[in-house]
């Protein structure tokens, strides 16, 4: 695989013959590696709009990782089929169809979420992240393997926005997936909970994970330097 | 509530904003707003887009009751506004090239914008008539234009300023667009006078 600096365009690269190591990276690289929200910036609209609480934004992340997942999976299983000047075409009707699933089943589970969400999980069809993903991987690789990408991102998905909930829930009402963490004399911070928050928190987010980054590849290179062998690239 | 046309305006362009408080349309938000020439080239394309496929939203959906299959309403309006931005292309190329050259790269872009999408299904779940709608829909998409162009005027001046490298990029922008969002909350007392 390449490294993490060229972010979109590395799937295209990922080689033919499956493998249990193939398949884990396929999983494990949606959620740390290429991260839809923190790395790619992808899918933007749910991101800000449905996490001023942890219990929405798991809801919503489950979602989304379901239509990734399905429509991942039936995409790559037609992928030979579809003519390459229809294929967002297809892409779209697929997705669509997904998240009519999603939006009844949402319906039937829990009435309080669908109300909630609201308008934000017909919505999902227009998010870049879930026409993103058959565009780059699951056209051109197995079944299983889609399934599994679609899974990772999903999750790595999930994983940003409980980040953001969180960060949104503990400061605007003082509380956690509804228990209240600072005691009753905590004054909320209601300025999280309104549109600024959601940009405010999100941009803190993305500091501190470019920072991370930042700080992990000048050690790497450090470490490197150090050995003074030559540096052996990792093959693709 | 209070449903005259002057109202649904006003709301959908300040108070409700699309972009700085409901957080619609966010990837062409971000992403596209760079430069003021392709920020307002964007604004105006996707406000005829919206406007167009509002109406034959509209008008399909009347359809659909009609014959008790909303469960295909989604599907539709996706449809719809794949089918728009299509004709939108086609019509551009015939007309003027020139146009479609500078924005060639954008209209493709707009069938996965969320803000295309939100109009049609806001308007069908809150019962709106044809007016109401097509009102709904210059309101909605005139917001989404407003607010890119006051964010690409902005990112034109902070790329002159002094940043620290960290913040470059997108996070730069985020914290821009707080500050914009912030700005637009004071809209929020307008609502509630009427």
């Amino acid at each position: 695989m390449n490294d993490d600096q060229t972010p979109v365009a590395c799937h295209g690269a990922t080689p033919a013959s499956p493998s249990p190591i193939d398949a884990m990276l396929a999983f494990t690289n949606g959620l740390w590696k290429q991260n839809p929200v923190f790395v790619m910036v992808l899918g933007m609209c749910p991101t800000m709009a449905i996490t001023n609480s942890v219990r929405n934004a798991i809801a919503m992340g489950l979602a989304t990782t379901f239509v990734i997942a399905s429509s991942d999976a039936l995409i790559s299983l037609i992928r030979k089929l579809v003519p390459k000047q229809v294929r967002i075409a297809t892409f779209i009707l697929i997705i669509a169809t997904s998240v009519t699933i999603v939006d009844y089943l949402v319906k039937a589970i829990s009435i309080n979420v669908y109300k909630t969400l609201g308008p934000f999980i017909p919505l999902i069809v227009s998010n870049c992240l879930v026409l993103e993903r058959p565009e780059a991987f699951a056209s051109k690789n197995t079944v299983g393997k889609s399934l599994l990408d679609g899974l990772g991102m999903g999750l790595g998905f999930t994983f940003a926005l409980t980040c953001l909930g969180t960060v949104r829930e503990v400061l605007g009402a003082g509380t956690f997936l509804g228990f209240h963490v600072f005691g009753p004399n905590f004054e909320p911070w209601v300025l999280f909970l309104l549109p600024p928050g959601g940009f405010i928190s999100l941009a803190m987010w993305l500091l501190t994970f470019t920072a991370w980054r930042q700080w992990s590849a000048r050690r790497k290179l450090q470490r490197e330097m150090a050995q003074t062998v030559p540096a052996v690239e990792v093959a693709l | 509530m209070n449903d005259s046309l002057g109202h649904i305006f006003i709301d959908a362009l300040l108070i409700n904003n699309f972009v700085l408080c409901v957080f619609l349309g966010m990837c062409s938000f971000l992403g596209l707003s760079s430069k003021f020439s392709t920020a307002w080239r964007m604004g105006l394309s996707v406000m005829f887009v919206i406007t167009v496929s509002s109406v034959l939203a509209f008008g399909m959906n009347l359809i659909l009751v009609h014959f008790h299959a909303e469960y295909l309403r989604i599907i539709t309006y996706i449809v719809i506004i794949a089918a728009t931005v299509q004709l939108t292309e086609m019509f551009i190329r015939k007309t003027s090239p020139a146009l479609f050259r500078a924005m060639g790269v954008y209209l493709p872009l707009i069938t996965t914008n969320c803000a295309v999408l939100a109009v049609p299904l806001f308007q069908t779940s809150r019962n709106y008539s044809f007016v109401q709608s097509v009102v709904f829909a210059i309101a909605a998409s005139g917001g989404y234009t407003l607010a890119m162009v006051i964010l690409s005027l902005l990112r034109e001046r902070a790329e002159l300023s002094d940043v620290p490298d960290l913040a470059q990029g997108t996070a730069l922008t985020l914290i821009l667009a707080a500050i914009l969002s912030m700005a637009f909350m004071g809209f929020a007392g307008m609502g509630n006078g009427s």
